[in-house]
């Protein structure tokens, strides 16, 4: 893990931090970066400690039962795959699989998915091979900022799980509460439709 | 033929965000750059007086005075064989980075994933103005292709003296120079080993016609595609630091608003919590999202403001309130002939007036930024399409040097013309002061839906008149306050009087994608439509009757041959064409519309035809343009910003609707690639045709002319009516 740059070329920020004098402070933090972020425990009143059931793995949570689980994935368990899109259910950006199927993270609150199987983006792929809908997403080039993507793949993988031969209407219909502001709903489409035919396995 | 544009590009004076111009200091000292990039090859500018405007490079602009002697570095080709492109431009989904690198290997003559593009980083990159007016590809693709096609040039050299071998027996491909005739060739990375190399940039090389481009003009996916499909990219609100803290803005009851007092108190008991004020700005930093909201709806603030104007009085606002020239933002009038005398003795004679509401951009990623302070340096991370008009903000706001401050700009969550400010920028770094810790903020939806800027309201009165054979004699043509962008009219009209009058805007506003060009044309082409239908012409007739340029005549004809324009078509079903030049690209929209007898309307499909110049990526390019068409849908049909007395009604996705799966019809792209022309860019031109197009459809299928955008709130692409 590192810091996006834009680059994406950590060897040459390493060089480049470290190096240069007008940067050093950021040298610092790059070398910190290398070790795993611990959260600050500030003691907070009410929160409690709590274990998830994330991507296959028990996690443990410190925060108060009402906190929205998007919250929890992005800023306790460094899961930034799911975004905040607008805290409200309304644009998917923030979907993640509860018991295999579709929810809004930003207004599932904590207490509601302890014991529960919990998948992100980024618990979709198996080792180095992607889910036949991420692949689908990338033949397709089914995105353009793909702030959104991982919320459209997620509630499509949602869809494949219950339906595996959808039709477009299907598509429209399930995928209706995500939104793409850079309007690339056509590719998704295609994308839904390429990874139906090529059967992926219903996960949970 | 013509390839001159048909307007000269300037920086467009309803860009207000960008109102004041960066007073230019001197450029940081880039020699510890070349030490930490270490060996190779560097293909290097520097700076000229050259040029009234440059947007990119080491010139600014109100710089003819004498510069440092600076040198800004585009190009590192390393002993390891890797390449480093350096730009200010950055990517926001339109897919530069693809195609910068595609043009980068093509003219270096290396494989496309072997080119690795810093973009945005302030302190690495060549001075950029920004990311907008889609001078990206005209400008930046040619400056990367200059650039890349010096460091194969200079490698050729270098073979040629290490070999003792004449240049022109050379050539380079897939990474080496090879000797023709001899089985001798090196590897670039062999050719730079243990050398520091400095070239400088040529005035004149030249490049590979586009015909015979081999990696350019390719569909290649986007690049790191697989990063954003696995989650894996750090956008802007992704970024994180150890220690770091969540701000939050305690925002103003209103616009204007000014803070009277505050009881900071019982937020400032919270753990971890710290409260700022200064001046109107008041915030809070703590160690969790959920405890900074919590923490700013615990302060108790007490603020004034004045009554404002609200939406429904906006455009009666618009007309009365225009600035006296200077004011903000310039006014501009074009004149020719005498439009007085011929309109008022003409035969036939028509006059209209189109509304214009504010839309908001909405980009899925609201505006973030994550600020750190080691003493009195600052780095910032930020989504912005101005990187370094994001760390003038900062040296103004915090008083101190821009040398001191380092923005970068991590690939972001969509922009289109939205994040040109610095505001959560200066939010967090403000916050991160205060606490000694780095401080993130990333704004709510409802935040980006109120205190943002908006694309500008307007208010556009058209008067025209024809001669018996259809031929435009006068056009008249006023804006109020949307903006210059596309206001002069393309059609042969011998007395113009074309004028944009700067208003007072109850919102705050700004650059959006396309600017006032999509204002301009919806007002222009519905009202040739208008004209045409008085006439009892065929639009598209019309519109070439009157038209000389031949790429933008192409583009209509060339469309509407595809689209089957002539075609037979039901009772209920309308056809409509709006199109024009813009941002250097012609296009032709085309939409078929039909009508129930319920009153509601179905959008069947819609056609565009389009002309960039060369085409760098066609797939790219198309998904350019079928963006810009869904994004249009929202402006053409339903988008639009409520507002009472300072307060923003519909500030949040449930309450303001953006295009969504089921709104989008089949949408059918047609390239005219012309490769005798240089590639333009494509980012915003296909949306000014679309408004119109579905206006005039709407009229040809039910004989109701739409006049406004949104052309109607209660409309919905798909047929089906909202309550």
């Amino acid at each position: 893990m590192g810091l996006s740059t834009g680059a994406h070329k950590p060897e040459f920020y390493k060089r480049l931090t470290f190096r240069s004098p007008a940067t050093l402070h950021l040298g610092c933090i790059a070398q910190s970066l290398t070790s795993t972020y611990s959260f600050s425990v500030w003691g907070v009143c009410m929160s409690t400690k709590t274990s998830l059931l994330i991507n296959g793995q028990a996690r443990d949570v410190e925060a108060e039962p009402d906190t929205s689980l998007l919250s929890v994935l992005r800023e306790q368990l460094d899961l930034t795959g799911s975004k905040y899109g607008c805290g409200e259910g309304q644009c998917g950006a923030c979907t993640v699989l509860i018991e295999g199927k579709a929810r809004r993270s930003c207004i599932t609150p904590l207490w509601s998915v302890v014991n529960k199987s919990i998948i992100t983006i980024e618990g979709l792929a198996r080792e180095r091979h992607l889910h036949p809908v991420q692949q689908a997403f990338l033949d397709e080039d089914a995105m353009q900022c793909a702030y959104c993507t991982s919320g459209m793949i997620m509630s499509a993988v949602s869809l494949l799980n219950s339906k595996h031969n959808p039709s477009d209407t299907d598509i429209l219909e399930f995928m209706q509460g995500n939104i793409c502001r850079c309007g690339t709903y056509p590719r998704i489409l295609a994308a839904i439709r390429r990874a139906a035919s090529v059967a992926p396995e219903p996960r949970s | 033929m013509s390839s001159k544009p048909l307007f000269p590009a300037t920086l467009e004076p309803e860009r207000y965000e960008l109102a004041s111009p960066p007073s230019w200091v001197f450029e940081s000292d880039r020699r510890f750059f070349f030490k930490f990039l270490g060996a190779g090859l560097f293909i290097v500018c520097t700076s000229s007086k050259a040029g009234a405007w440059q947007e990119s490079g080491a010139i600014r602009r109100n710089s003819e005075d004498a510069l440092p002697q600076e040198i800004d570095a585009w190009l590192h080709l390393g002993e390891k064989g890797e390449i480093t492109v350096f730009t200010g431009k950055v990517e926001v989904g339109q897919n530069i980075r693809t195609s910068l690198s595609q043009a980068v290997a093509e003219e270096l003559r290396v494989p496309f994933d072997s080119v690795r593009i810093v973009m945005g980083d302030t302190q690495l990159v060549p001075f950029d103005m920004g990311t907008f007016g889609s001078r990206t590809t005209p400008v930046m693709n040619l400056q990367l292709r200059r650039v890349s096609a010096a460091a194969r040039d200079a490698l050729i050299a270098i073979a040629a003296k290490l070999w003792n071998a004449d240049p022109s027996h050379l050539s380079a491909a897939d990474g080496k120079v090879l000797e023709t005739g001899s089985h001798r060739s090196a590897t670039y990375s062999e050719l730079v080993q243990g050398q520091q190399i400095t070239q400088l940039l040529p005035s004149e090389d030249p490049l590979i016609p586009p015909a015979q481009w081999t990696v350019a003009g390719r569909s290649l996916p986007k690049v790191d595609g697989r990063d954003f499909v696995t989650g894996a990219h750090r956008y802007p609100s992704d970024q994180k630091l150890p220690d770091m803290l969540y701000g939050k803005v305690v925002r103003p009851a209103a616009f204007n608003a000014v803070l009277l007092s505050a009881d900071t108190s019982e937020a400032s008991h919270l753990p971890g919590v710290t409260v700022v004020r200064d001046g109107n700005f008041l915030g809070v930093a703590a160690p969790s999202s959920a405890l900074a909201a919590k923490a700013a709806a615990a302060v108790r603030a007490t603020w004034k403001s004045d009554p404002q104007p609200s939406s429904s009085e906006l455009f009666e606002y618009l007309k009365k309130n225009q600035l006296p020239p200077g004011d903000r933002g310039e006014g501009s009038r074009f004149e020719a002939g005498n439009v007085n005398s011929v309109l008022s003795a003409a035969q036939s004679r028509l006059q209209s007036t189109y509304n214009i509401n504010y839309i908001a951009h909405a980009p899925l990623e609201p505006r973030a930024a994550l600020a750190v302070w080691d003493g009195d340096r600052l780095t910032v991370w930020t989504g912005t399409q101005r990187p370094f008009g994001v760390r003038l903000e900062l040296a103004s706001a915090f008083h101190i040097p821009e040398q001191n401050i380092r923005v970068l700009m991590p690939d972001t969550g969509s922009a289109y013309g939205g994040k040109h400010t610095g505001d959560a920028a200066i939010e967090a770094a403000r916050l991160a002061r205060a606490t000694k810790r780095p401080v993130k903020i990333v704004w709510t939806r409802e935040e980006e839906f109120t205190w943002a800027y908006f694309r500008p309201a307007g208010v556009i009165e058209v008067t025209s008149a024809t001669d018996p054979s259809g031929k435009l004699t006068a056009w008249e043509f006023h804006n109020y306050n949307s903006g210059n962008a596309g206001i002069l009219t393309y059609y042969e009209v011998s007395n113009q009087l074309i004028e944009f009058h700067p208003a007072k805007s109850p919102l705050r506003q700004g650059s959006y994608r396309g600017l006032a060009a999509t204002a301009n044309h919806f007002a222009r082409e519905v009202h040739m439509d208008e004209i045409a239908h008085s006439l009892k012409i065929d639009p598209l007739e019309f519109r070439v009757l009157n038209l000389k340029e031949e790429r933008l005549r192409s583009v209509f004809t060339e469309g509407a041959r595809r689209f089957g324009w002539n075609g037979p078509k039901p009772a209920n079903h309308g056809y409509g064409v709006g199109g024009g030049y813009e941002k250097l690209g012609y296009i032709a929209t085309f939409a078929e519309v039909a009508a129930s007898r319920d009153g509601s309307i179905k959008i069947l499909r819609v056609l565009t035809a389009f002309d960039c110049g060369a085409i760098v990526n066609p797939d790219g390019l198309r998904n350019q343009i079928v963006g810009a068409n869904i994004m249009g849908l929202g402006g053409a049909l339903f988008e639009t910003v409520e507002f009472a007395n300072g307060r923003i009604l519909n500030d949040r996705f449930s309450k303001y609707r953006v295009p969504r799966f089921r709104d989008v019809p089949p949408l059918e792209t047609l390239l005219l690639d012309r490769k005798d022309q240089p590639p333009v860019g494509a980012g915003e031109a296909p949306i000014v045709g679309l408004a119109p197009a579905i206006s005039n459809a709407i009229y040809d299928a039910t004989g109701i002319r739409l006049r406004s955008l949104p052309l109607s709130p209660l409309l919905v692409p798909q047929g089906r009516q909202i309550s």
